[in-house]
């Protein structure tokens, strides 16, 4: 049974790399080989999920690999394989011949592989290994389109912030061995001591909110959007964002074992919930509305886990990839043959093709949370868990619910209403630099084939339907599946306000028509803006890095090496020092003790004239001197 | 066999130097690339042939100055086993990269055979002044390389600088010998014995002077702040296959002696000064990594990089001496960390130097803003440079993974504040390595005026067998790294509790 549970997560990893080896020669065959791969992985997703195996192999020492699927992994993996199966027929649908077709598909493979190691890891080591290689894959499919500077850097700001929270999870591997938990097992983390418990919970929880966008990382979730349409459809549902709030939902045993963490998960998740709500009613472009509801929606499933909530969170999880990749495939419909992704360009875009239109109309009510849609069961089954925890988080909750219906409703509006001029269905806008690359617009047929509605209303299906989970005979299978005993189901009351709550929100919001020409004012500005996040972390991060950079590396050419050219330069000094020593001093002294001797010598020669008489004299004046000393000495 | 393995290369550079001057240099070339193949192989049936946890193995032992108490002592563990066939591996994809020629050809491969030699001498010896004849011997070898073949007057400056450093460095290294053998009672060189008789046990002062003289010896090699600046001008300005020997095999000697000769002989001294050397690691990534942020040229980036990845290995075996609030489980993986570390390094920061010797041959420049969108001329240039950035950066998948994360985690627990600060170079290399990616390959195709006319040419099997190759054994350290850490384990345990006795 465990082979099986080896090739669920081998098939895409090694599909996903040989495609993405051979790039454009795998051409035509690229998106039929992804497209069979996913269709085998979901195939081995039910079987695992059915067979619950689970799968050992050696690491680091006393630090298996260890895998498992779990009711929460089951569930997780079969949603992954058949978001990604969606996506990637699609795909198939709409990447045109000018693309590197086998790039862009071995990394979708890889993208999702990573995704179903991450969810049925249940080691700290194999999921960190997952963790990260998903957000590699991330920078490549969000710079697909390299030749754009705007879209590389997208990537970079995407992955450099991603992987800034994981560095959360190499602390908490080394806090948890630190803390005696040896073999770094996920369900053995809580057993770690005081303080390196904190210290894991803490890098945790990091990792988590970075992966999910959550308040503050919220920003690359933004960028992410100059990415591929498949790319964010899959990104926003069933991997990436889904890998943070599906980490808190395993932590949960972890989060409870610290008194600090749940409470400040669950209200950072509603705050998100709710300010990444007010950006998403802000924006003007379909896509980034998209990405801030994404975070928001997100911020429900932390809620959740936060708060408890394990199978409400996993409710939650499940309807959101169903509905957001559903609405982004109609984005990426609209943007791949109108050229725009701005919402005033795209009035009356559902009108003109029906079919793409409504399953759109049915993905933005279920946003919205109006029943009986999914995401209307599953927030209240989220609610009623936060609503356990403490009211404050419960009302936080509820505004973020009604700011989902106004962003939704705004979406529909402007998709469903009447075109500016009567007449022709928009034309192609002046855009927004949302264009494709290449040359891939051949691949979609206008208004879509076969190959792109059927997989958008597939999801869109299961968006709408997927709300049995929080029916209370479902939900308590799902809770018996996901370990929630503390769960409960929503009472009447609390159904009733939120469901009142969110219809009145989305009334509100259909009655007050949009008006795009008139100026916005300041707040509106600033969640247009992503509250400025990003602008914040530049000023605050980035550009104090880069500052201290070059300042260490003109210290490091003037200072550090300076000292060594000093310490050179000293030495040819003491050099010339000692030459000088050398010649004017030792040398000298030898110099002119030779020149005495050749003075002595050139005395001593003197007397030597050959002549004897002279010899004669010399030995007399010798002998008389000689005569004086020794008269003398006596 | 060891001493086979090891002076083979000697003898085909004696043997090339032997021949009548007509020999023409395909030959020459290609005789270098089927001894480094031979070379490789016999790694491999060393490998075969080992045994886990067997200690030392293959040894020999044969009189060569007993009056100084010196002998001919080689042999192989753990420890130094991959870092042989790293050395292998590498020479011989430097081998493969030169086929597409040079000058004065003959010389150039007889001195890279020369060094491969030296370099291995290194890693088997276990004997002081054996190593030290070997280490110094990679010095002068080096020099030559760079200065020979490197690019123009810049570079004999560089590579007089790497040689007066470096030689420096090595006689701090020779007098924490002399120290060594004066205290050992009968003087002996012998590593082995050293170890076994410990002659600066509870001897204070003088085993901290021994252990400076040693530790800036090595330190100077590995190289760490502050010790480092020889390095960039030397990477620069050395040929391509001379960088990646450089950073692939001769940084490794210094952490290799920290770990063969400075732990073991001197655990006390190195107990009590750990924090320090922690510390030293830590400001080496997180400073070598700032200093690589700046930098405008590709190729000093990289060997800034150098500074940043040994540092982890210098943090680590600063933890691994670090007793309080730790178990030997998170020392020895520290350890196991560093060893790994030196092999992964080795083969992406060759893989990288092979590729931007690649990069110099199109356009004649490492500066990054000179290109933009090479990704457009050189498709597969760009991917094969991208895959080792990633692999640089630490991804899972490739070595640098397998070898950061059980660094970190091993270290956290007795080094806890050196680590957390180390974490972030993890974080400062992707930075760095994206930037560059982006500057050079990716967005609008813009080229130097030094391209010649038709555009740079991709990657063509000479440039891409060495360095896929290098990766794509990184990237099976990465995937299935049991066969090396099954080597590793036992010897870094074994160094752990040295460490701790």
């Amino acid at each position: 049974m465990s082979a099986l549970l080896w090739l669920l997560i081998a098939l895409p990893l090694g599909a996903g790399a040989v495609l993405g080896v051979a790039g454009r020669a795998a051409g035509r065959a690229a998106p039929a080989v992804a497209v069979a791969v996913a269709a085998a992985v979901l195939g081995l997703a039910v079987a695992v999920a059915v067979g619950r195996p689970a799968a050992r192999a050696p690491l680091f020492a006393g630090m298996p690999a260890r895998m498992a699927v779990d009711g929460l992994s089951a569930v997780l993996v079969v949603t992954v394989a058949a978001v990604t199966l969606c996506v990637l027929v699609f795909a198939a649908g709409e990447c045109g011949a000018g693309e590197n077709r086998g790039r862009f598909f071995g990394l979708m493979l890889l993208f999702a592989g990573a995704m179903l190691v991450t969810v049925t890891a249940r080691t700290l080591p194999l999921l960190l290994m997952a963790w990260e290689a998903m957000g590699a894959t991330s920078w490549a499919l969000i710079g697909h389109w390299w030749r754009g500077p705007r879209r590389v850097r997208a990537a970079d700001t995407a992955f450099l912030t991603t992987r800034a929270a994981d560095l959360g999870l190499y602390l908490a591997a080394g806090a948890a061995l630190a803390g005696g938990v040896g073999s770094l097992e996920l369900d053995a983390l809580p057993r770690a001591a005081s303080p390196w418990l904190e210290v894991t919970v803490a890098g945790v929880v990091a990792a988590a909110l970075g992966k999910s966008a959550q308040l503050p990382f919220s920003f690359w979730l933004s960028r992410a959007m100059e990415g591929p349409s498949p790319v964010s459809a899959l990104l926003h549902s069933a991997t990436m964002v889904a890998a943070g709030a599906y980490l808190l939902l395993r932590a949960h045993p972890l989060l409870a074992a610290v008194g600090w963490a749940g409470p400040l998960v669950a209200w950072l998740g509603a705050g998100t919930a709710l300010a990444l709500g007010l950006v998403a009613v802000a924006q003007r472009d379909l896509k980034q509305l998209l990405a801030a509801s994404t975070a928001a929606q997100v911020g429900f499933m932390v809620l959740a886990a936060g708060s408890g909530g394990t199978a409400a969170g996993t409710a939650q999880l499940v309807a959101h990839a169903a509905t957001k990749s559903g609405l982004f495939l109609a984005a990426g419909v609209w943007l791949n043959t109108l050229g725009t992704r701005q919402l005033p360009e795209l009035t009356g875009a559902a009108r003109a093709r029906p079919l793409v239109g409504a399953a759109f109309a049915v993905g933005a009510l279920t946003l919205a949370g109006l029943p009986p849609l999914s995401l209307w069961a599953a927030k209240d089954t989220v609610l009623a868990a936060a609503r356990t925890e403490s009211t404050g988080l419960y009302v936080l909750g509820l505004a973020a619910a009604a700011v989902a219906a106004v962003y939704s409703v705004k979406a529909i509006r402007y998709v469903t209403g009447a075109p500016p001029q009567p007449g022709p269905p928009p034309g192609r806008g002046p855009g927004t630099g949302a264009r494709r690359g290449g040359g891939g617009r051949d691949g979609a047929p206008e208004g879509g084939g076969l190959g792109v509605l059927v997989p958008l209303w597939v999801l869109t299906g299961a968006a709408a339907v997927a709300g049995v989970l929080a029916l209370p005979g479902p939900a308590a299978w799902l809770r018996g599946l996901t370990g929630d005993a503390a769960g409960r189901p929503p009472s009447v009351p609390e159904w009733a306000v939120s469901t009142g709550v969110v219809c009145a929100a989305a009334g509100w919001a259909w009655w007050r028509a949009p008006r795009p020409g008139r100026a916005r004012p300041a707040p509106a500005r600033w969640a247009a803006d992503w509250l400025g996040l990003e602008r914040a972390a530049h000023l605050l991060l980035v550009r104090p890095v880069f500052g201290l950079a070059r300042a260490l590396a003109a210290f490091d050419d003037r200072v550090v090496d300076g000292a060594v050219r000093q310490t050179g330069r000293c030495g040819l000094a003491v050099a010339r020092l000692a030459r000088r020593l050398d010649d004017g001093g030792i040398d000298a002294a030898v110099r002119a003790l030779a020149a005495g001797a050749r003075r002595l010598g050139h005395w001593a020669r003197r007397p030597q004239t050959g002549l004897l008489h002279q010899y004669y004299a010399q030995a007399a004046v010798g002998f008389a001197v000689l005569v004086l000393i020794a008269l003398w000495v006596r | 066999m060891l001493s086979v393995l090891t002076f083979l290369p000697l003898l085909v550079c004696v043997l090339l130097l032997a021949l009548p001057g007509s020999l023409p240099d395909r030959w020459c070339t290609w005789t270098w690339v089927a001894t480094a193949a031979v070379d490789l192989a016999l790694v491999a049936v060393l490998w075969a042939g080992f045994e886990p946890g067997g200690g030392m193995q293959a040894e020999q032992r044969m009189r060569w100055i007993p009056g100084a108490g010196v002998g001919y002592h080689v042999g192989v563990d753990g420890l130094s086993l991959p870092l042989l066939a790293l050395t292998c591996l590498l020479f011989l994809a430097a081998a493969g990269y030169s086929l597409r020629g040079t000058r004065a050809t003959r010389a150039y491969v007889c001195l890279f055979l020369f060094l491969q030699t030296v370099c291995l001498g290194v890693f088997v010896a276990l004997d002081l002044i054996l190593f030290f004849v070997f280490f110094d011997l990679s010095i002068v070898g080096m020099y030559f390389v760079i200065a020979g073949w490197g690019h123009g007057e810049r570079a004999r400056a560089a590579a007089l600088k790497f040689f007066l450093y470096t030689f420096t460095g090595s006689l701090a290294l020779l007098l924490g010998f002399i120290g060594l053998y004066l205290a050992a009672e009968p003087h002996t060189f012998d590593l082995v014995d050293l170890a076994r008789a410990r002659p600066l046990a509870g001897r204070g002062g003088y085993a901290a002077l021994v252990l400076l003289a040693l530790g800036v010896g090595l330190a100077v090699k590995t190289p760490t702040v502050p010790f480092h600046t020889w390095l960039p001008p030397a990477h620069t300005e050395a040929p391509a296959a001379g960088s990646a020997v450089l950073a692939g095999v001769l940084l490794k000697m210094g952490t290799y002696g920290f770990l063969r000769i400075a732990m073991p002989l001197l655990p006390g001294s190195w107990r009590r000064y750990a924090l320090a050397i922690a510390v030293v690691g830590a400001v080496s990534v997180v400073y070598g990594a700032l200093v690589a942020l700046a930098q405008t040229d590709f190729k000093r980036m990289i060997a800034y990089t150098s500074v940043n990845h040994m540092g982890y290995i210098v943090l680590a075996v600063g933890a691994a001496g670090t007793l309080a609030g730790t178990d030997v489980q998170a020392r020895s993986l520290a350890v196991t960390g560093a060893v790994v570390q030196m092999v992964s390094h080795g083969l992406i920061t060759g893989a990288l130097f092979l590729l931007t010797g690649v990069l110099y041959r199109r356009g004649r420049t490492y500066a990054m803003d000179a290109w933009s969108g090479l990704a457009a001329h050189t498709p597969r240039f760009a991917a094969v440079t991208a895959v080792a950035a990633f692999a640089a950066v630490g991804i899972p998948g490739f070595s640098g993974f397998v070898a950061e994360f059980q660094i970190l985690t091993g270290s956290l627990a007795s080094q806890a504040v050196a680590t957390a600060v180390a974490l972030l170079g993890l974080l400062l290399t992707a930075a760095l390595f994206l930037r560059a990616l982006r500057t050079m390959f990716l967005g609008t195709p813009r080229l130097p005026g030094s391209v010649p006319v038709g555009g740079p040419g991709d990657l063509d099997a000479r440039e891409a067998v060495p360095t896929v190759t290098l990766l794509a054994v990184a990237l099976v350290i990465g995937v299935a790294p049991r066969f090396l850490l099954d080597v590793v384990e036992p010897a870094g345990r074994t160094v752990a509790e040295l460490v701790a006795r």
